[in-house]
C-alpha cells in the first residue's frame, strides 16, 4: 500500500510570535518550528498502515527551503522517501491554491491513500485536505480517530463528531483522510532513523513539474487573501496578580475569598 | 444582485441551535451590505425544522429535503448545495463552522471554484466589502480576510461568535420554497456502518461546582499529582484540556472543550493552558476563571478573572498550601 502524508511545517506551540514589517505575515526569524501537530499524527497513522499492510509513506510538503527541517523529521520518523513542493510560486498560497497543488502531485504519486492533518496550528482553515479531496476526485472524510487495514478495495475508519459522538464509516480507495490529534502516540525518531534519513530521497518540485501554470497557485492562485495580521485588542482583560509566588497566590486566594466569594 | 444564504445544520430532523446564530451572521451581513437573506434547510424529513427557521427574519426559507441527505454523508450534501447555488446563483452562503461543515463545505468550494473563508469570529464593512475576522495560530492572532475576485463566497462562522438569540424574528413567518435538486445521479461513496457515543461519562464535570484542569504545560503525566493535590484543597473536580487526554495522561472524560465537556462551574482554574479555541468554547461561561501561565499572551488570560503568569510549578504548590490555610484544612 502507497500512503501520501501531507505535512505542514508550523512555529511551535509556545513560539513567541512577532508580526512582520508588512503587517502581514509572522517574522519566522529565529522561531523553532515543528510538524504541525495534526500531521505528525497522520504521520503516525501513515506508517502504522504501512507497517502493517506492507508498503510505503511518502512525505509531502509545500514549503520554503526552511521547511527541509520538517521533511527530514518525517523521514527520520520513517517515511520512505519526501517531495518538497518548494518553488517562488507556491508562497502565500491559501488553501485553495495550496491543494491544488499538493492534489497535483499526490495524483503523480497514484497512493491508496492520502493522509493529512485535520486542521493547521497556524492558519487553521481545516479545508485542505477536502479540497484536495476535491481536486483529486476523490472520497475523503475527517477527523478519523481510528483506520482498519482495507480490505477489498474500501477502508474502514472512525469518525469523530461533536459531543463525545463517534461514527464508523466505510468509503472506497483511494481515498483521502484528514486525522484528528490522539489518534495513536507518536513515535520518536530514534538516532538510526535520523541518520538513515540523510540518505533518503527528497524530491524537489516546482509547478511546472506538476503540470500547473505558476499563475495558478500560490499568492497568484488565491480566493481569499489576508489583508492585516495584529495582535488582537484583549476585551476583558484578567487581573494579574504580580510579585514574587508567596504574594501572588496570597493576593488570588485573597481575591477567590473576598472579591469573588467562592472559598 | 445574488442573496446571501444562512444554511441550517440538521440533526434527527431538527435544526441544530447553532444554525441560528448562522441565521444571526447573516442578518447582520445582509444589513451592512443591503442584500436580502434566505436561509436554505438540507436534510430528509426537515420540513418542521424549515418551519421553525422559518419564524427568524429572513426572505424565504430553501428547503432541500431529500431522503438521500439521511444519514449525513458528504457527496450527497455537496451535490445538492451545488445544485442549488448553480440554480439561484447566491453572492454568499453562509455555515456554522461545525465538523460536519468541515467535512463537506470544502469540497463544495473546490467543486464551484469559491472561496471559503472558515472560522469567522467577526466582521466589518469596508466601502461595501466585507472584512472577515479570524484568529490563526492557535487564536494568538487576528486576522483580517477579503476575497480575492467577484465570484461565489462562503463563509463559516466560530461557535459562539454571533448569538442565537440576536437571530431577530419576523412580523410573520417566511414563506417556504421547495428548492428542486435531482440526486439521482449521484453516487454516495461512503458508506455509515454504526452512529455511537463511546462511553458514557463517568464523571459528569458539568456538575462541578470547582473545576481545576490542566494543560499540555504539565510536561508529562507524573507532574499530575501537583494539580490533583490542588483540586483536591478546593475541594474540586480534576479536569484537562485535549493534549492531556490525547497523551492519555488523563482519561478521555475529564476533557474540557468542544470535543470534551462543556462546563459552567462556580470556580474553574486554567493550569498550563494556553486557551485555544476549542478549550475556551468549553468553559468560558464559567463564573469565576482563574488561569495560570508562563505565557504573559496565552489566550486564556483574555477570558480570566485573575491571572498569575509564572511557572506553575512553583506557583501550583504555592497556591496549594495558601488554599488549605485559608480552609482550616
Amino acid at each position: 500500500m502507497k500512503i501520501v502524508v501531507c505535512i505542514k511545517q508550523v512555529p511551535e506551540r509556545d513560539a513567541r510570535l512577532r508580526i512582520a514589517l508588512d503587517g502581514k505575515s509572522v517574522d519566522t526569524t529565529g522561531v523553532a518550528t515543528e510538524i504541525n501537530e495534526s500531521d505528525q499524527y497522520a504521520l503516525e497513522a501513515g506508517l502504522r498502515l504501512a507497517e502493517g499492510a506492507g508498503g510505503e509513506v511518502v512525505a509531502l510538503l509545500l514549503g520554503p527551503d526552511q521547511a527541509e527541517e520538517a521533511i527530514r523529521r518525517a523521514l527520520a520518523m520513517g517515511a520512505a522517501r519526501a517531495i518538497h513542493l518548494n518553488d517562488a510560486a507556491f508562497q502565500d498560497g491559501d488553501a485553495s491554491a495550496t491543494a491544488k497543488a499538493l492534489a497535483a502531485a499526490a495524483r503523480q504519486e497514484a497512493p491508496d491513500l492520502v493522509l493529512t492533518g485535520l486542521q493547521s496550528d497556524d492558519a487553521g482553515w481545516s479545508q485542505t485536505g477536502v479540497l484536495l479531496a476535491e481536486r483529486l476526485g476523490w472520497p475523503s472524510a475527517t477527523l478519523i480517530m481510528e483506520i482498519e487495514q482495507p480490505a477489498d478495495g474500501r477502508i474502514k475508519v472512525k469518525r469523530e463528531l461533536e459531543s463525545g459522538w463517534f461514527q464508523w464509516i466505510t468509503l472506497p480507495l483511494p481515498a483521502v483522510l484528514t486525522i484528528q490529534s490522539g489518534i495513536y502516540p507518536v513515535r520518536y525518531a530514534t538516532l538510526k532513523g535520523i541518520m538513515g534519513a540523510k540518505k533518503k530521497e527528497m524530491k524537489k518540485l516546482g509547478p511546472l513539474d506538476l503540470g500547473l501554470d505558476p499563475g495558478e497557485v500560490g499568492a497568484a492562485g488565491r480566493r481569499v487573501e489576508l489583508h492585516r495580521l495584529y495582535v488582537p485588542v484583549k476585551t476583558a482583560q484578567a487581573e494579574i496578580l504580580g510579585g514574587d509566588v508567596a504574594t501572588a497566590t496570597a493576593a488570588l486566594v485573597d481575591r477567590l475569598q473576598k472579591e469573588a466569594k467562592v472559598l | 444582485m445574488g442573496a446571501i444564504w444562512a444554511v441550517t445544520q440538521t440533526e434527527k430532523g431538527e435544526a441544530k441551535g447553532i444554525s441560528f446564530e448562522t441565521i444571526a451572521a447573516g442578518q447582520k451581513l445582509a444589513a451592512a451590505l443591503g442584500k436580502p437573506l434566505e436561509a436554505v434547510v438540507l436534510g430528509a424529513g426537515v420540513r418542521g425544522a424549515a418551519e421553525k427557521v422559518a419564524v427568524r427574519k429572513v426572505e424565504r426559507v430553501r428547503l432541500i429535503d431529500v431522503p438521500k441527505l439521511d444519514p449525513y454523508t458528504p457527496d450527497p450534501y455537496t451535490a445538492a448545495l451545488q445544485q442549488a447555488i448553480e440554480a439561484e446563483k447566491p453572492d454568499f452562503v453562509l455555515f456554522p463552522h461545525t465538523y460536519q461543515v468541515r467535512d463537506w463545505v470544502p469540497r463544495l468550494a473546490a467543486a464551484l471554484d469559491a472561496g471559503f473563508v472558515s472560522d469567522v469570529v467577526d466582521f466589518r464593512a469596508e466601502g461595501g466589502e466585507p472584512v472577515f475576522v479570524r484568529q490563526p495560530y492557535q487564536g494568538k492572532l487576528n486576522a483580517d480576510y477579503v476575497f480575492a475576485g467577484t465570484g461565489l463566497r462562503l463563509v463559516s462562522f466560530q461557535a459562539g461568535a454571533f448569538l442565537a438569540d440576536d437571530a431577530a424574528k419576523g412580523d410573520s413567518a417566511a414563506e417556504i420554497v421547495e428548492q428542486a435538486v435531482d440526486l439521482s445521479g449521484v453516487e454516495v461513496r461512503t458508506q455509515v456502518l454504526d452512529t455511537f457515543q463511546e462511553v458514557e461519562n463517568k464523571v459528569d464535570l458539568s456538575r462541578a461546582d470547582v473545576i481545576v484542569a490542566v494543560g499540555r504545560g504539565i510536561g508529562k503525566q507524573e507532574n499530575l499529582g501537583l494539580i490533583e493535590e490542588l483540586a483536591a484543597a478546593l475541594g474540586g473536580q480534576l479536569a484537562a484540556s485535549r493534549p492531556v487526554c490525547d497523551n492519555e495522561w488523563l482519561p478521555m472524560d475529564r476533557q474540557i472543550g468542544s470535543s470534551g465537556q462543556t462546563v459552567a462551574p462556580r470556580l474553574y482554574l486554567a493550569v498550563g493552558i494556553s486557551g485555544a479555541i476549542q478549550h475556551l468554547v468549553g468553559m468560558k461561561n464559567s463564573g469565576t476563571i482563574v488561569a495560570i501561565n508562563k505565557d504573559a499572551n496565552a489566550p486564556i488570560f483574555s477570558v480570566a478573572d485573575y491571572g498569575i503568569v509564572g511557572d506553575l510549578f512553583e506557583v501550583v504548590p504555592a497556591l496549594t498550601a495558601k488554599v488549605r490555610e485559608a480552609r482550616g484544612a
